[in-house]
């Protein structure tokens, strides 16, 4: 019996029992796109996330005071002289630029209208380091630095919600923490973050910030230093290089740094393995339902089975072996789960689509990604749980007895 | 002389239903030449059907000795019965058994399907319909024929394979007198002209008469054989 001829036989017969089909098939159809989906938002929310990653920069690393052993005696803070320090070619050839920073929510107002943002004390090589640019006006410079000049830059949202719009405001006057900051200029749009908004920010100078904003104590402290390393190769020898000068600067006992070195790959890793775990759990549940739908699937055939009894009986009385009865249950049972597949891959694409297109209308891109092997994956998958769990009641079929058969009622 | 199409030697079949045991057959041994028609009486309960089963091949026989066409019947596989059902034996039933969702045609079909019959497997069902007289009934489905008619189907389905043998099981019981005597017609037609050995089961002794011999069983046992 041809294969083609045994498809539209099992076709005929799953047909002429449409409802009975559809929900067998309902349980296959909710596990692949279970499945689909949490693939697909899987990859999307990887990609966002590396994307967003990369925006903050190229080949950078962020050193944050405080080990990562609490036990630590008299942390010392980071302080402008580290970050002065690892200026220096010499002991830090690998190291591009160095941007040290101080950072935390303040008020600002404009007219009647007032807002919380974040605001960053920065100095002129965080524009280079973080790829910043401005859409009008100029960046903070060296003698704003050295004046302590009450001058800032707006993120587009502080200048919608300030001004109601984003251009011509360099030369107005915003008051930060009450203080008066000339505007000289504005940021280029960054895109929701990870960490939410990114143009929800204000930059104003490092000693301005330090001096009047951000006090801290002791007075030098920072809170971040981003460091740019030369290229992508020379990123591990930077971390060296990093704490090689600071644990000297900080008389540190080898292995009990306070302070803290994190390059961007760490951070990439760490959130490819977030999601990777969040994929794998998912995913897991989803190969549950998968096989609650292959139980399902197995239970109907072994009532198609039963009920077909006499039918079996006289294809085997007519000449039918037993691999003929197998080939026409199996692949009634194969069909089952494939079409439930195909039909969860579009339904799991579907959901994926929704899922993007609500995400990105609420603030962040994100783009579901269906991969050919996603689906590939599922279709063999479906087909081998219709096929193993028809296994059983196939040859449950195969092996009746004739006679016995026949006179089944 | 052709040697006997069967040859059953002393055939004994017991059905073990748990501690029970039911004797159905006690013995039989009975010879059918080529061509030949027979017709089984007896009783309800007196092992005609299990006889027929046995010589259909659709079970095997729990002693004594059984060939069928020169082959030791106890020697072949599974596979092998398949294959003699297939091609030396056709079956009619009383309850006609035809596929509820297919049309005569593909009733007619399915034979030739298990036989890897490939090409002109429709042509062969049509003729085969044709010659039972159903030949503008090919795509009806059974629930669309009268009980005559599906037994014709069933006939035709029979005969497509062009068996040695036709087994009919109590062919016209479920049809009038009327319509079983047409159906009779149609079976004694089928062995004038192509030489069938056809084995007819009945409780009609107006059927039993138009065979050649008529065997007849009581209580798993041949208690005479009568010659028309
Ligand atoms: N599969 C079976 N299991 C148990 N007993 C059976 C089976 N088939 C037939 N029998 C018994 O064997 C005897 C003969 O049955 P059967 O050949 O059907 O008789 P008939 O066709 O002459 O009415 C009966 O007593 C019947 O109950
Ligand atoms: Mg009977």
């Amino acid at each position: 019996m041809n294969i083609w001829r045994a498809v539209i036989e099992a076709l005929e017969s799953l047909n002429g029992n449409k409802m009975r089909s559809g929900l067998t098939m309902l349980g296959i159809v909710i596990g692949v796109a279970a499945v689909i989906a949490m693939l697909a938002l899987g990859a999307g929310a990887q990609d966002t996330i590396l994307g967003s990653l990369s925006g903050i920069g190229t080949n950078l690393l962020f050193v944050f005071s405080g080990g990562e052993d609490e036990s630590i005696r008299n942390p010392e803070p980071l302080t402008i002289g580290d970050a002065e320090a690892l200026q220096d070619s010499f002991s830090a050839p690998s190291i591009e630029a160095v941007a040290p920073i101080l950072q935390g929510s303040s008020e600002v107002s404009y007219g009647g209208e007032a807002s919380t943002v974040t605001l960053t004390g920065v100095t002129p090589a965080y524009f280079p380091v973080r790829n910043y640019a401005v859409t009008e006006g100029e960046t903070i410079s060296e003698e704003h630095i050295l004046g302590r000049a009450s001058v800032v830059l707006l993120g587009v949202e502080v200048a919608d919600n300030l001004f109601g719009h984003r251009d011509g405001l360099v030369g107005e006057t915003i008051r930060v923490e009450g203080q008066p900051f000339r505007v000289i200029g504005v940021l280029e749009e960054q895109g929701g973050g990870m960490m939410g908004s990114q143009d929800n920010e204000i930059l104003i100078p490092f000693s301005t910030a330090q001096a009047r904003i951000l006090r801290r104590s002791p007075a030098d402290r920072v809170d971040v230093i981003f460091v740019q390393s030369v290229d992508a190769d020379s990123v591990t020898t930077t971390e060296e290089e990093i704490s090689q000068i600071l644990s000297q600067r900080h008389r540190t006992a080898v292995g009990e740094n306070d302070f803290t070195v994190f390059s961007q790959q760490d951070m990439v890793d760490t959130a490819s393995s977030i999601t990777g775990i969040l994929t794998t759990f998912i995913g897991g549940i989803a190969a549950i339902s998968l096989l609650v739908g292959g139980i399902g699937i197995m239970n109907i055939m072994l009532v198609s089975v039963t009920e077909r009894t006499r039918e079996i009986g006289l294809r085997k009385a007519l000449g039918a072996r037993k691999q003929d009865i197998l080939i026409q249950f199996l692949t009634e049972s194969s069909l089952l789960s494939l079409v439930g597949g195909l039909i969860g891959i579009a339904l799991g694409w579907a959901i994926g689509a929704v899922v993007g297109v609500i995400s990105t209308n609420s603030g962040t891109a994100f783009e579901p990604v269906v991969s050919l092997s996603a689906i590939l994956l599922a279709t063999i998958f479906s087909t081998v749980i219709g096929l193993f769990f028809g296994i059983y009641p196939a040859n449950r079929a195969a092996n009746l007895v004739p006679v016995e058969a026949l006179r089944y009622e | 002389m052709d040697a006997p199409v069967i040859i059953t030697r002393n055939l004994t079949k017991v059905y073990k239903m748990g501690e029970m045991e039911v004797h159905a057959l006690r013995g039989v041994s009975l010879e059918i030449k080529r061509g030949e028609v027979v017709a089984i009486m007896g009783p309800s309960g007196s092992g005609k059907s299990t006889l027929m089963n046995t010589l259909g091949c659709l079970d095997q026989p729990s002693g004594g000795e059984y060939i069928l066409d020169g082959e030791t019947v106890a020697d072949l596989n599974d596979d092998q019965l398949a294959d003699i059902r297939n091609r030396k034996v056709g079956f009619v039933f009383q309850s006609f058994n035809l596929l509820a969702r297919s049309t005569a045609l593909s009733n007619v079909e399915l034979p030739l399907r298990y036989s890897g019959t490939t090409s002109g497997r429709k042509e062969k069902a049509r003729l085969a319909l044709e010659s039972v007289g159903l030949g503008d009934r090919i795509d009806h489905r059974p629930a669309e024929l009268s009980g005559g008619q599906q037994q014709r189907v069933a006939i035709a389905r029979a005969l497509v394979n062009e068996p040695a043998i036709l087994m009919a099981d109590e062919p016209t019981g479920n049809l009038d007198s009327k319509v079983g005597q047409e159906i009779m017609d149609l079976l004694l037609n089928l062995n004038k002209e192509s030489g069938t050995t056809l084995i007819i089961i009945t409780h009609d002794p107006k059927v039993a008469a138009q065979a050649q011999r008529t065997i007849r069983l009581h209580d798993g046992q041949i208690r005479e054989e009568v010659p028309a």
